[in-house]
């Protein structure tokens, strides 16, 4: 249909706080779940990087973040360009003190100011502070092993990367609206990656404006972000979180259908049919409310993302321990 | 950015105020819950669930009209339900002649009014929650109900220092507004790129000075003996109306709930 | 070129309920130095940014001939350089030069220009060396002169300065008020630091709860103890 662009243009919000209800109750969990396992990791890994320093670094950077959000430049016509802070606090802090600092601001702005659900929280720090920090922090780490260490590169790596990040933020942002039957993918997806690449750009130039800065003044802070440890496992952990996105758009491209979840698992019927067994074990198992379909999608998607999550985990500890083996 | 910083709490004595701090954030999570779970088109559960959601706000003693004022912040995001009513399939509610016809469903009406319905009732409850119990109780509350407590004590540690922060950054703001002039018949303001990098550096400047900041908090900490955990002290202790309260309310959202799915 | 400024009945409510101001008027004649004193909470720097157009009230401002409004707001902040207490916030780039080519580029001036700017100010203030250092490291005194610098690069009528010598040590108070004395521009500039009052400033304003109550020739002000006392001032 000729008018589909018209609508792509206006079914885009330009921040990526979802509020409660436009997410379907089991795509909801689903990201509690993801968002607490990563949560829960990174807290032990900020705990033996930074150590009795972690609750006040974190929280004043926290409260940082949080200010900086409101650091903007008048970009056109009364829009302006703005922080989110995900990449940034990733190439400064390391990847999953980044998770943090950015979980907490989002858990604030959702709790005490409501920009942001509570139910759908999960997939609002996933978004917003997991996605945009990992994408942020490899990117950059990609190019300065290319680039080498002088500033040009640090600059480019952290300017692609805090593009990348919001990006790769709203994307994953209207596939949990597909999923839940909000917005169809064949419109929501191009509306927001289109509206984010502008707002992309607003982040790029904060996010290396205050690079420079700190490189200026404080290098040995860069230094410190990037070794960080946990490199290794933050690769993989972010390689498993993209594999399952990108599966999932696999799975509903072809889906006009708002129907989300419900239709593609009737569409996958062979999913349905491979967990009968777990049915036959537990005669009469259904959720109320939620129809055997829906189950069968629901816990195809939990079970597939949790065994990319297990493998992630298992081979970046496999990674940890051969490289501390090498060493000693 | 929207900040009240007028604190969200509001003192009163009313009975919600007394209850428990984790049942508050419990009851919350499950009118959320329900709303959720709640079917698009079930009008009269929603009905049902907003006559709960007032009994709530009256017997805090907040004005309604309150409640409406700050509900408002979820609405920009509705443009992205706005397609339903042209994509979802069903029966044709209207058409409207523009682009060689569009068709708008009854189905796709009733899907996007639902997701509005709901995400308004479940914006009011939570703007119910920090109304009536104050910020520290809320975190208190979730460290009791076993979040990670160093991600609290992260939490906690913001919530002290956001309005310092938000000050500096709202100085560098008008520091920045301070100089920047025009002269007639020149053009001003700089090319985007040029505006973005000092935006860069104002986040930057103000980055290295919470780095710093975190140093003298650190520090103040050791002198009090910190060895790396926050400890607190109970904010309250569950009573029998605690657990009447929360009984009640558990009963009433399951019955709304069947109610929509039996209707 | 008008160089002076005139307040009427100048009031300001804070967002959240607080007055903060409550019908200010004075004016202040081309070339003059004014003092504004009082005690913290009387609305000192509430009122300074209003001159800039920061703050807007109720009430009519005129600064350097030009009536306040939304719409001259540019050339407001180039003809008044309001100096805030805390360098640190002033202080954003990461050079010197950055810092005090800022106003000059915003202005969308040639970089000729901007140059001859950026050298002329920190001339004035006595910071040419500085020029390409990183203002993160620099004492509190010369970031103080830096950010005056930043203000003048925009070679404004009216210097507004909210506490100039607060947090100085002697030494660099005394450059300062040096640097002061030579400007020769209309100033207004608030200060507890009482001793430079009578050095620099002709008149003084004093203020207290939102409005000025004393107003005149300082060294009369300054004479009356039961006046300085009444409102928390001491010599």
């Amino acid at each position: 249909m000729n008018w589909y662009p018209f609508l792509t243009g206006l079914s885009a919000p330009q921040q990526l706080h979802i509020p409660d209800g436009f997410l379907s109750a089991p795509v909801a969990i689903i990201g509690w779940v993801l968002a607490v396992l990563t949560i829960a990791y990174a807290l032990r890994q900020t705990r033996e990087q930074l150590g009795e320093r972690q609750i006040p670094l974190l929280g004043v950077l926290a409260a940082f973040i949080f200010a900086a959000q409101a650091i903007n430049f008048p970009v056109a016509g009364g829009t302006s360009g703005h922080l989110l802070g995900g990449a940034l606090a990733a190439i400064v802090l390391g990847p999953w003190a980044a998770v943090l600092v950015m979980t907490a601001v989002i858990a604030l702005q959702g709790l005490l100011f409501q920009d942001g659900g509570l139910l759908v929280m999960g997939w609002n720090i996933i978004n917003m502070g997991i996605l945009t920090a990992f994408t942020g922090y490899l990117i950059y780490l990609a190019i300065k092993r290319i680039g080498g260490s002088e500033q040009r590169s640090i600059l480019i790596g952290g300017a692609i990367g805090a593009w990348l990040s919001v990006e790769v933020g709203a994307s994953a942002t209207a596939i949990q609206l597909a999923l839940s039957g909000t917005t169809p993918l064949n419109i929501g997806l191009p509306a927001m990656f289109g509206v984010h690449a502008l707002i992309g750009i607003g982040e790029a130039l904060i996010t290396v404006g205050a690079l420079a800065l700190i490189l200026r003044s404080r290098p040995d802070l860069l230094r410190q972000g990037e070794q960080a440890g946990g490199t290794a496992s933050a690769a993989w952990v972010a390689g498993g979180l993209l594999i399952s996105l990108i599966v999932a758009i696999f799975s509903f491209a072809a889906s006009g259908s708002p129907d989300g979840l419900e239709r593609v698992a009737e569409d996958h019927g062979f999913i349905g049919s491979a967990l009968d067994p777990v049915y036959h074990i537990l005669p009469d198992y259904t959720i109320p409310f939620i129809p055997n379909e829906t189950v069968s999608g629901i816990v195809a998607v939990v079970l597939g993302t949790l065994v990319v999550f297990g493998v992630a985990m298992m081979i970046g500890r496999m990674i940890k321990t051969e490289r501390a083996e090498s060493h000693s | 950015m929207h900040i009240h910083f007028t604190d969200q709490y509001h003192e009163g004595e009313s009975l919600i105020h007394r209850l428990d701090p984790r049942v508050k954030v419990i009851l919350t999570v499950t009118f959320i819950l329900t709303v959720s779970l709640t079917p698009f088109g079930a009008f009269g559960s929603y009905v049902m669930l907003f006559a709960l959601l007032m009994a709530t706000a009256v017997s805090a003693h907040m004005a309604p009209i309150y409640l409406l004022k700050r509900s408002i912040i979820a609405l920009p995001f509705a443009l992205a339900a706005i397609t339903l009513p042209f994509t979802v399939p069903g029966d044709t509610l209207a058409t409207v002649p523009i682009f060689g016809g569009i068709t708008i469903s009854q189905a796709g009406t009733i899907r996007f009014v639902s997701i509005l319905i709901k995400s308004w009732l479940s914006v009011q409850m939570a703007i119910i929650l920090v109304t009536v119990t104050p910020f520290p109780a809320v975190l208190w509350a979730l460290r009791a109900l076993r979040l990670p407590s160093p991600l609290i004590a992260i939490v906690s540690l913001m919530y002290r220092y956001l309005f310092v922060l938000y000050e500096e950054a709202t100085r560098l703001l008008r520091a920045r507004a301070a100089r920047s002039a025009t002269v007639d018949g020149v053009r001003s303001g700089g090319s985007i790129v040029w505006r973005g990098q000092v935006a860069g550096r104002m986040a930057g400047s103000l980055m290295l000075r919470s780095f710093e900041r975190s140093e003298r908090i650190y520090n103040a900490m050791l002198a009090r003996g910190y060895k790396g955990q926050l400890r607190t002290v109970a904010h309250s202790h569950l009573q029998t109306i605690d657990f009447l309260v929360g009984t009640v309310t558990v009963l009433i959202l399951l019955t709304i709930l069947l109610f929509a799915r039996i209707w | 070129m008008h160089h002076k400024i005139e307040v009427r009945n100048l009031e300001y409510t804070y967002p959240d309920g607080r007055k903060a101001l409550h019908g200010v008027s004075f004016s202040i004649a081309p070339g003059e130095k004014v003092a504004l004193v009082g005690p913290n909470g009387a609305g000192k720097s509430t009122l300074m940014l209003h001159l800039n157009g920061i703050l807007e009230g109720k009430g009519s401002i005129h600064v350097a001939g030009l009536e306040l409004s939304d719409k001259n707001m540019g050339q407001v902040r180039a003809a008044v350089g309001l100096v805030f207490q805390n360098p640190d916030d002033q202080l954003f780039s990461p050079t010197v030069f950055d810092d005090v080519a800022f106003g000059p580029l915003h202005m969308g001036l040639d970089e000729a220009t901007v140059r001859r700017r950026v050298q002329d100010a920190l001339a004035a203030v006595g910071m040419g060396e500085y020029i390409e250092r990183n203002s993160h490291h620099l004492s509190i005194g010369e970031k103080k002169r830096i950010a005056i610098a930043t203000v003048l690069s925009m070679q404004p009528e009216i210097l507004v300065l909210d506490e100039p010598t607060a947090g100085l040590d002697p030494r660099a108070r005394r450059q300062l008020i040096n640097l002061l004395h030579e400007l020769d521009m209309t100033m207004l500039v608030s200060t507890h630091d009482m001793p430079m009052v009578p050095e620099l400033f002709e008149r003084t304003l004093i203020m207290e709860g939102g409005k000025v109550v004393a107003a005149g020739c300082t060294c009369e002000l300054l004479a009356d103890q039961a006046l300085l006392q009444q409102h928390g001032l001491e010599l």
